[in-house]
């Protein structure tokens, strides 16, 4: 997809959920590990719901294929599909899952305002081959992220993919910088996620094979050009491809005639994702946790680092390449549980089993499907020893957790 | 067999009472990957949340519906919670309660105004 390290997953806390449906019959903890309220209550809080939901361009398909629906940053969102989660999720990993992530914003912008846009993401973006895509972060001036999201070079403008939540606030923070901030509104956004997604897309798009990760390209299908990227949000190889909303339904059937690929609802696209390790704005990071903090260092390229040929010169420069150099306060850490309880986010980390103050907390976490077991990522106190064991404070009892490298599963990306 | 709000079915034999979810609470829920059962021997008074339920997308809770002691827990679904899925309500009951008073089954759902409450 377009978004690696964006998208809007969907997690079991207080502050976003990803199954909960007016029906659900139970309702999900909080992030503490208490409880709330149950009983077919919606545990959706994400607080950019609007009061009437948005249908996605492919609503009707969605309904076709078994969708169970919850409301998402404004949208009726496809949680899961028949299969459900933890099968959709294999499904992924083995073949090709086609999510529909119209929610998505599409942003274009003049090719002149690369310059402008550095002065808003700390990652070398002048340096950004066209043809190409690169991942960033909108920071503000305390060092903390704004928004996550890719950045694409094309022949005639600059695209950017952004997190749904976000997409209203980062088209105003762009507009206050940039002139000529196009939201693109007629155009739906599918990933095909998985190994096999490069044989289902090539049988309709050849020239996708050809593609190299994070590469960008525009391809006529059926007369409509498909703007697609060699990325994605899984760990998977695999493609995101905005298509005109007239050919969005057309295209995703054509997709899924192909016996190698299965609809995919957002509850596996946050399970791929969180198992990949890729960050989840709002959960991961947000406007109190630089992207350093983040374990996102890598997007500042090294001519905007100290000593680059345009070093600095985006929002929070000082505190991020002093993080960049002295080292950051927390650092963002994988997880195992050693029990079998998933440890989901807002858990609260310590070092020891009893007593001590807290040094961090889960940001996102769950069972990981492919793992076969429960994982994690958390933010921690930057000086927490890399091979200590930590502990999770998993109602009222302190479990064990070891501290493990990001991903948790190989990456599939052709380099 | 009864049905409570939550989801649960309840079978009594004797004063005791065995108790699960509904197939339809085991579908909403999806696939369960943990089950934390209480301990043999608690008192517990209804309304406890005596039970955590994971699925991949969400942590859950069953309450104890009735007050009584819990006399016997199913250790299958530890070690099998997608036992949950696959039969709700037979292998996957959750525990058995002793209770005072066999009466307080009265107020729960029969089949049919379960299939009521869920819209069936």
């Amino acid at each position: 997809m377009w978004v690696s390290a964006s998208a809007e997953g969907i997690t079991i806390s207080g502050e976003r959920t990803e199954g909960a449906s007016q029906t659900r019959p139970f309702a999900a903890k909080n992030d503490a590990g208490r409880l709330r309220a149950w009983k077919g209550r919606n545990t959706m809080t994400d607080d950019a719901i609007a009061p009437s939901l948005t249908a996605l361009p492919l609503a009707a398909l969605h309904v076709e294929l078994g969708a169970k629906c919850v409301p998402f940053a404004g949208w009726s969102m496809p949680v899961q599909y028949a299969q459900g989660v933890m099968a959709e999720h294999l499904w992924t990993r083995s073949h090709a899952g086609l999510f529909d992530v119209s929610h998505m914003g599409q942003v274009r912008l003049p090719k002149s305002a690369l310059a402008a846009l550095e002065g808003l993401i700390p990652a070398d973006l002048l340096g950004l081959p066209e043809g190409r895509q690169r991942y960033g972060v909108f920071t503000n001036d305390a060092g903390g992220v704004l928004d996550d999201l890719m950045v694409a070079h094309r022949a005639d403008d600059i695209l950017l993919i952004v997190n749904a939540a976000r997409h209203a606030h980062d088209l105003a923070h762009l507009r206050a910088h940039i002139a000529g901030v196009e939201a693109v509104t007629d155009r739906a956004l599918l990933a095909l996620q998985g190994p096999e997604a490069e044989a289902a897309l090539a049988a309709l798009v050849p020239g996708v094979a050809a593609m190299r990760f994070m590469d960008v390209a525009v391809l006529p299908w059926q007369g409509a050009d498909l703007w697609i990227s060699r990325s994605g949000y899984t760990g998977e190889d695999g493609f995101e491809i905005s298509v005109p909303v007239t050919h969005a339904e057309g295209l995703a059937r054509a997709l899924l005639s192909d016996a190698r690929v299965a609809p995919i609802g957002l509850g596996a696209r946050d399970s791929l994702r969180l198992e990949a390790g890729l960050p989840l704005y709002g959960q991961e990071m947000d406007e109190t946790t630089s992207p350093v903090e983040a374990g996102q260092g890598w997007s500042i390229g090294r001519a905007r680092r100290a000593g680059g040929a345009r070093a600095g010169g985006f929002p929070g420069a000082e505190v991020i390449l002093d993080q960049l150099a002295q080292g950051a306060p927390r650092r963002r850490v994988g997880l195992l549980p050693e029990g079998r309880a998933p440890m989901r986010a807002g858990v609260a980390l310590f070092a020891a089993p009893e007593g001590d103050a807290q040094i961090g907390h889960i940001t996102s976490g769950g069972f990981g499907p492919s793992v076969g077991g429960p994982v994690a990522i958390g933010l921690i106190a930057a000086e927490t020893p890399a091979d200590a064991t930590l502990f999770g404070d998993l109602r009222g009892k302190r479990l064990a957790l070891r501290q493990v490298p990001l991903p948790f599963v190989p990456p599939g990306f052709k380099r | 067999m009864k049905y409570t709000e939550d989801h649960e079915w309840l079978s009594l034999d004797g004063d005791i009472v065995t108790v699960g979810i509904t197939e339809y609470a085991a579908t909403q829920l999806g696939d369960v990957v943990f089950v934390e059962l209480p301990e043999i021997e608690t008192q517990v008074a209804r309304g406890d949340e005596i039970v955590v339920i994971e699925s991949v997308k969400a942590a859950s809770d069953i309450v104890a519906p009735l007050d009584g002691e819990i006399v016997e827990i199913n250790e299958a679904l530890v070690d099998n919670p997608a036992l949950v899925n696959d039969d709700p309500t037979g292998a996957a009951w959750f525990f058995k309660i002793k209770i005072e008073d066999d009466a307080a089954l009265d107020e729960f759902m029969d089949e049919d105004e379960y299939k009521d409450h869920i819209g069936e």
